[in-house]
Protein backbone atom coordinates (compact mmCIF):
# COMPACT_ATOMS: atom_id res chain seq x y z
CA UNK A 1 0.00 0.00 0.00
CA UNK A 2 1.38 3.45 -1.06
CA UNK A 3 0.75 6.90 1.32
CA UNK A 4 -2.18 8.04 -0.07
CA UNK A 5 -3.66 4.70 0.06
CA UNK A 6 -2.73 4.33 3.63
CA UNK A 7 -3.62 7.77 4.40
CA UNK A 8 -6.99 7.60 3.06
CA UNK A 9 -7.97 4.02 4.68
CA UNK A 10 -7.06 6.03 8.04
CA UNK A 11 -8.98 8.76 6.72
CA UNK A 12 -12.09 6.36 5.51
CA UNK A 13 -12.00 4.49 8.78
CA UNK A 14 -11.87 7.02 11.44
CA UNK A 15 -14.14 9.22 9.02
CA UNK A 16 -16.48 6.78 7.92
CA UNK A 17 -16.83 7.94 4.66
CA UNK A 18 -16.00 5.74 1.56
CA UNK A 19 -12.47 6.44 -0.27
CA UNK A 20 -14.16 7.91 -3.01
CA UNK A 21 -14.71 10.15 -0.62
CA UNK A 22 -11.83 11.48 0.31
CA UNK A 23 -10.26 14.64 -1.46
CA UNK A 24 -8.05 17.55 -0.71
CA UNK A 25 -10.78 19.64 -0.01
CA UNK A 26 -12.17 17.30 2.66
CA UNK A 27 -11.83 19.51 5.68
CA UNK A 28 -12.28 19.69 9.44
CA UNK A 29 -15.88 21.31 9.77
CA UNK A 30 -17.32 18.58 7.28
CA UNK A 31 -20.17 16.28 8.48
CA UNK A 32 -18.66 13.59 9.79
CA UNK A 33 -14.69 15.35 10.52
CA UNK A 34 -16.09 16.94 13.85
CA UNK A 35 -14.09 17.87 16.94
CA UNK A 36 -14.48 13.61 18.46
CA UNK A 37 -13.50 12.56 15.05
CA UNK A 38 -10.44 14.40 14.70
CA UNK A 39 -8.60 12.68 17.64
CA UNK A 40 -10.06 9.05 16.31
CA UNK A 41 -8.69 10.12 12.98
CA UNK A 42 -5.30 11.24 14.36
CA UNK A 43 -4.73 7.62 15.89
CA UNK A 44 -5.86 5.95 12.46
CA UNK A 45 -2.92 7.97 11.21
CA UNK A 46 -0.44 7.44 13.72
CA UNK A 47 -1.41 3.75 13.58
CA UNK A 48 -1.00 3.30 10.02
CA UNK A 49 2.57 5.57 9.34
CA UNK A 50 3.82 4.60 13.02
CA UNK A 51 4.63 7.65 14.37
CA UNK A 52 3.19 10.20 16.68
CA UNK A 53 1.92 13.76 15.57
CA UNK A 54 3.46 17.08 18.02
CA UNK A 55 0.16 18.69 19.55
CA UNK A 56 0.60 21.58 16.67
CA UNK A 57 0.25 19.34 14.03
CA UNK A 58 -2.44 17.75 15.69
CA UNK A 59 -4.50 20.92 16.24
CA UNK A 60 -3.41 22.34 12.48
CA UNK A 61 -4.37 19.24 10.42
CA UNK A 62 -7.47 20.98 9.15
CA UNK A 63 -8.20 19.08 5.46
CA UNK A 64 -7.00 16.29 3.92
CA UNK A 65 -4.89 18.05 1.97
CA UNK A 66 -2.77 19.64 5.22
CA UNK A 67 -2.18 15.98 6.41
CA UNK A 68 -0.46 15.17 3.70
CA UNK A 69 2.10 18.42 3.70
CA UNK A 70 2.20 17.84 7.56
CA UNK A 71 2.75 13.89 6.73
CA UNK A 72 6.06 14.87 4.44
CA UNK A 73 7.63 16.86 7.73
CA UNK A 74 7.72 13.36 9.68
CA UNK A 75 9.42 11.44 6.28
CA UNK A 76 6.76 10.53 4.59
CA UNK A 77 6.01 11.21 0.46
CA UNK A 78 2.67 11.38 -1.95
CA UNK B 1 -2.26 -16.91 42.12
CA UNK B 2 -3.42 -13.53 40.12
CA UNK B 3 -3.47 -10.33 42.41
CA UNK B 4 -6.61 -9.28 43.39
CA UNK B 5 -5.87 -5.68 41.89
CA UNK B 6 -4.14 -7.41 38.73
CA UNK B 7 -2.68 -5.16 36.12
CA UNK B 8 -1.01 -7.49 33.99
CA UNK B 9 -0.58 -5.92 30.19
CA UNK B 10 -1.06 -2.79 31.74
CA UNK B 11 1.28 -0.26 30.72
CA UNK B 12 1.78 3.26 33.67
CA UNK B 13 4.02 5.88 33.47
CA UNK B 14 4.43 7.34 36.66
CA UNK B 15 6.43 11.11 37.09
CA UNK B 16 8.18 11.90 39.12
CA UNK B 17 8.72 7.97 40.40
CA UNK B 18 12.31 7.67 41.63
CA UNK B 19 11.92 9.08 44.97
CA UNK B 20 8.75 9.02 47.55
CA UNK B 21 5.51 8.87 46.30
CA UNK B 22 5.90 8.13 42.93
CA UNK B 23 8.28 5.66 43.73
CA UNK B 24 6.19 3.96 46.41
CA UNK B 25 3.66 3.98 43.24
CA UNK B 26 6.20 2.31 40.86
CA UNK B 27 7.03 -0.42 43.27
CA UNK B 28 3.37 -1.72 43.84
CA UNK B 29 1.63 -1.26 40.10
CA UNK B 30 4.94 -3.56 39.22
CA UNK B 31 4.17 -5.63 41.66
CA UNK B 32 0.83 -5.90 40.60
CA UNK B 33 1.72 -6.77 36.90
CA UNK B 34 1.82 -3.52 35.57
CA UNK B 35 4.63 -2.25 32.84
CA UNK B 36 5.92 0.40 34.86
CA UNK B 37 8.21 3.55 32.77
CA UNK B 38 9.57 5.66 35.42
CA UNK B 39 10.52 9.22 35.51
CA UNK B 40 12.95 11.36 37.00
CA UNK B 41 14.36 15.08 36.64
CA UNK B 42 17.90 15.03 38.98
CA UNK B 43 20.18 11.99 38.48
CA UNK B 44 20.40 9.51 35.70
CA UNK B 45 21.97 7.57 38.39
CA UNK B 46 18.89 7.61 40.83
CA UNK B 47 16.74 6.37 37.87
CA UNK B 48 19.21 3.64 36.66
CA UNK B 49 19.21 2.12 40.27
CA UNK B 50 15.54 2.47 40.67
CA UNK B 51 15.61 0.35 37.30
CA UNK B 52 17.90 -1.69 38.40
CA UNK B 53 15.55 -2.36 41.52
CA UNK B 54 12.59 -2.94 40.10
CA UNK B 55 14.62 -5.54 38.20
CA UNK B 56 16.06 -7.66 40.95
CA UNK B 57 12.16 -7.28 42.52
CA UNK B 58 10.21 -7.97 40.02
CA UNK B 59 12.79 -9.07 37.46
CA UNK B 60 11.24 -6.36 35.15
CA UNK B 61 13.28 -3.88 32.91
CA UNK B 62 11.69 -0.84 33.18
CA UNK B 63 11.97 2.07 30.88
CA UNK B 64 13.03 4.89 32.34
CA UNK B 65 13.08 8.79 31.63
CA UNK B 66 15.10 11.80 33.07
CA UNK B 67 13.56 15.31 31.89
CA UNK B 68 11.92 17.71 33.55
CA UNK B 69 7.78 17.21 33.38
CA UNK B 70 7.27 20.69 32.62
CA UNK B 71 9.30 21.02 29.24
CA UNK B 72 7.01 20.20 26.95
CA UNK B 73 9.79 19.22 23.76
CA UNK B 74 10.82 16.76 26.30
CA UNK B 75 7.67 15.42 27.44
CA UNK B 76 6.54 15.22 24.09
CA UNK B 77 10.01 13.40 23.23
CA UNK B 78 9.03 10.89 25.90
CA UNK B 79 5.48 9.97 24.41
CA UNK B 80 6.82 9.68 21.12
CA UNK B 81 9.15 6.69 22.65
CA UNK B 82 6.06 5.54 24.46
CA UNK B 83 3.75 4.75 21.48
CA UNK B 84 6.91 3.51 19.43
CA UNK B 85 7.95 0.78 22.03
CA UNK B 86 4.28 0.09 23.70
CA UNK B 87 1.67 1.52 21.32
CA UNK B 88 -0.36 1.74 24.20
CA UNK B 89 -0.79 3.66 27.78
CA UNK B 90 -3.37 2.26 30.11
CA UNK B 91 -2.51 4.16 33.13
CA UNK B 92 -0.92 7.69 33.94
CA UNK B 93 -0.02 8.84 37.45
CA UNK B 94 0.65 12.29 37.40
CA UNK B 95 2.96 12.37 40.65
CA UNK B 96 5.50 14.75 39.86
CA UNK B 97 5.72 17.86 42.42
CA UNK B 98 7.41 20.63 44.25
CA UNK B 99 7.04 22.67 47.45
CA UNK B 100 8.54 25.68 48.72
CA UNK B 101 7.25 27.63 51.03
CA UNK B 102 6.77 31.32 51.06
CA UNK B 103 4.59 34.06 53.21
CA UNK B 104 2.87 36.34 50.99
CA UNK B 105 5.10 38.91 50.30
CA UNK B 106 8.36 36.84 50.44
CA UNK B 107 7.07 35.09 46.76
CA UNK B 108 9.89 35.62 43.92
CA UNK B 109 8.16 35.32 40.24
CA UNK B 110 10.29 32.55 39.82
CA UNK B 111 8.74 30.51 42.60
CA UNK B 112 5.34 31.12 40.88
CA UNK B 113 6.70 29.73 38.33
CA UNK B 114 8.41 26.89 38.52
CA UNK B 115 5.91 25.46 41.08
CA UNK B 116 2.90 26.16 38.55
CA UNK B 117 5.15 24.49 36.18
CA UNK B 118 5.90 21.55 37.61
CA UNK B 119 2.53 20.90 39.68
CA UNK B 120 0.32 22.05 37.00
CA UNK B 121 1.12 22.76 33.64
CA UNK B 122 2.92 19.64 32.91
CA UNK B 123 -0.12 17.76 34.59
CA UNK B 124 -1.83 19.11 31.32
CA UNK B 125 0.84 17.94 29.12
CA UNK B 126 0.74 14.32 30.00
CA UNK B 127 -2.69 13.89 30.44
CA UNK B 128 -3.50 15.75 26.28
CA UNK B 129 -0.41 12.81 25.24
CA UNK B 130 -1.47 9.95 27.51
CA UNK B 131 -5.16 10.44 26.52
CA UNK B 132 -4.39 10.40 22.61
CA UNK B 133 -2.77 7.26 23.93
CA UNK B 134 -5.69 5.99 26.14
CA UNK B 135 -8.29 6.27 23.14
CA UNK B 136 -6.88 3.89 21.07
CA UNK B 137 -8.42 1.55 23.17
CA UNK B 138 -10.81 3.43 24.68
CA UNK B 139 -9.75 2.63 28.35
CA UNK B 140 -7.39 4.36 30.61
CA UNK B 141 -6.89 5.65 34.22
CA UNK B 142 -5.46 9.26 34.59
CA UNK B 143 -4.77 9.72 38.17
CA UNK B 144 -3.25 13.23 39.38
CA UNK B 145 -2.21 13.57 42.66
CA UNK B 146 -3.32 16.90 44.09
CA UNK B 147 -2.84 17.61 47.77
CA UNK B 148 -4.94 18.43 50.92
CA UNK B 149 -3.41 21.90 50.36
CA UNK B 150 -5.20 22.13 47.73
CA UNK B 151 -8.79 21.77 48.82
CA UNK B 152 -8.45 23.85 52.58
CA UNK B 153 -5.03 25.85 52.09
CA UNK B 154 -2.25 26.33 54.44
CA UNK B 155 -0.03 29.42 55.20
CA UNK B 156 2.78 30.38 53.50
CA UNK B 157 1.36 27.58 50.90
CA UNK B 158 -0.18 30.26 48.33
CA UNK B 159 1.73 28.90 44.98
CA UNK B 160 2.01 25.23 46.24
CA UNK B 161 -2.47 25.57 47.35
CA UNK B 162 -3.07 27.04 44.14
CA UNK B 163 -0.93 24.49 41.74
CA UNK B 164 -2.41 21.70 43.56
CA UNK B 165 -6.07 23.14 43.57
CA UNK B 166 -5.64 23.02 39.57
CA UNK B 167 -4.67 19.82 39.61
CA UNK B 168 -8.75 19.19 41.03
CA UNK B 169 -9.93 21.36 38.60
CA UNK B 170 -8.16 19.79 35.78
CA UNK B 171 -9.10 16.38 36.59
CA UNK B 172 -12.87 17.39 36.94
CA UNK B 173 -12.95 19.26 33.73
CA UNK B 174 -11.08 16.53 31.83
CA UNK B 175 -13.30 13.47 33.58
CA UNK B 176 -16.20 14.97 32.34
CA UNK B 177 -14.67 15.15 28.49
CA UNK B 178 -12.79 11.83 28.23
CA UNK B 179 -15.48 9.70 29.97
CA UNK B 180 -17.10 8.62 26.54
CA UNK B 181 -13.61 7.76 25.93
CA UNK B 182 -13.97 5.33 28.83
CA UNK B 183 -10.92 6.98 30.25
CA UNK B 184 -10.94 7.74 33.92
CA UNK B 185 -9.28 10.89 35.21
CA UNK B 186 -9.38 11.27 39.04
CA UNK B 187 -7.07 12.76 41.71
CA UNK B 188 -5.74 11.70 45.12
CA UNK B 189 -4.90 14.55 47.77
CA UNK B 190 -2.31 13.39 50.39
CA UNK B 191 -2.33 15.00 53.91
CA UNK B 192 1.03 14.70 55.34
CA UNK B 193 2.92 12.12 53.83
CA UNK B 194 6.81 11.43 54.86
CA UNK B 195 8.63 12.31 51.71
CA UNK B 196 11.52 14.89 51.20
CA UNK B 197 9.18 17.18 50.29
CA UNK B 198 8.39 17.67 53.85
CA UNK B 199 11.95 17.59 55.04
CA UNK B 200 12.73 21.66 55.48
CA UNK B 201 10.09 21.33 58.15
CA UNK B 202 11.08 22.70 61.80
CA UNK B 203 10.59 20.19 64.33
CA UNK B 204 7.68 22.30 65.64
CA UNK B 205 5.94 22.84 62.75
CA UNK B 206 6.41 18.83 62.25
CA UNK B 207 4.82 18.38 65.83
CA UNK B 208 1.70 21.10 64.40
CA UNK B 209 0.78 18.79 61.64
CA UNK B 210 1.23 15.26 63.36
CA UNK B 211 -0.86 17.09 65.98
CA UNK B 212 -3.72 17.35 63.36
CA UNK B 213 -3.99 14.25 61.79
CA UNK B 214 -6.79 11.91 63.56
CA UNK B 215 -5.16 8.96 63.07
CA UNK B 216 -2.50 9.94 65.53
CA UNK B 217 0.70 9.02 62.61
CA UNK B 218 2.09 10.22 59.26
CA UNK B 219 1.11 8.82 56.24
CA UNK B 220 3.87 6.53 54.01
CA UNK B 221 4.29 7.08 50.41
CA UNK B 222 2.70 3.50 50.47
CA UNK B 223 -0.63 4.50 51.44
CA UNK B 224 -0.68 7.06 48.61
CA UNK B 225 0.62 4.20 46.30
CA UNK B 226 -2.47 1.83 47.56
CA UNK B 227 -4.99 4.73 46.68
CA UNK B 228 -3.24 4.74 42.99
CA UNK B 229 -3.35 0.89 42.97
CA UNK B 230 -7.00 0.85 43.45
CA UNK B 231 -7.83 3.92 40.62
CA UNK B 232 -5.40 2.18 38.13
CA UNK B 233 -7.32 -0.94 38.63
CA UNK B 234 -10.64 -2.33 37.33
CA UNK B 235 -12.04 -1.90 40.50
CA UNK B 236 -12.73 1.50 39.95
CA UNK B 237 -13.61 1.41 36.13
CA UNK B 238 -17.20 3.29 37.27
CA UNK B 239 -15.47 5.94 38.73
CA UNK B 240 -14.39 9.42 37.07
CA UNK B 241 -13.94 13.07 38.31
CA UNK B 242 -13.76 12.12 41.84
CA UNK B 243 -10.94 13.32 44.72
CA UNK B 244 -9.82 11.40 47.60
CA UNK B 245 -8.35 12.79 50.50
CA UNK B 246 -5.58 10.22 51.65
CA UNK B 247 -4.66 11.87 54.78
CA UNK B 248 -5.52 9.57 57.86
CA UNK B 249 -8.07 12.04 58.82
CA UNK B 250 -6.08 14.98 58.81
CA UNK B 251 -7.59 18.52 59.89
CA UNK B 252 -5.92 21.53 58.89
Amino acid sequence: MDSTEKLKKAFSEALELSPEEIKDDLSYGNESWDSIAHLSLVASIETEFDIMLNSDDVIDMSSYKKAKEILQKYGISF
Amino acid sequence: MASVFNLEGKVAFITGSTRGMGWAEAKLLTQHGATVILNGVHSQELLDQRREELKKEFDVDADGFLFDVGNFEASQNCYNAIFKKYKRLDILVNNAGILEDNLVGMIRKENIEHTLSTNTTAIIYNLQFAARLMMRNKSGSIINISSIVGRVGNEGQVVYGASKAAVIGITLSAARELAHLNIRVNAIAPGFIDTDLIKGLTPEKYQERLNSIKMKRIGKPEDVANAVLFFASDYSTYITGQVLGVDGGMIM
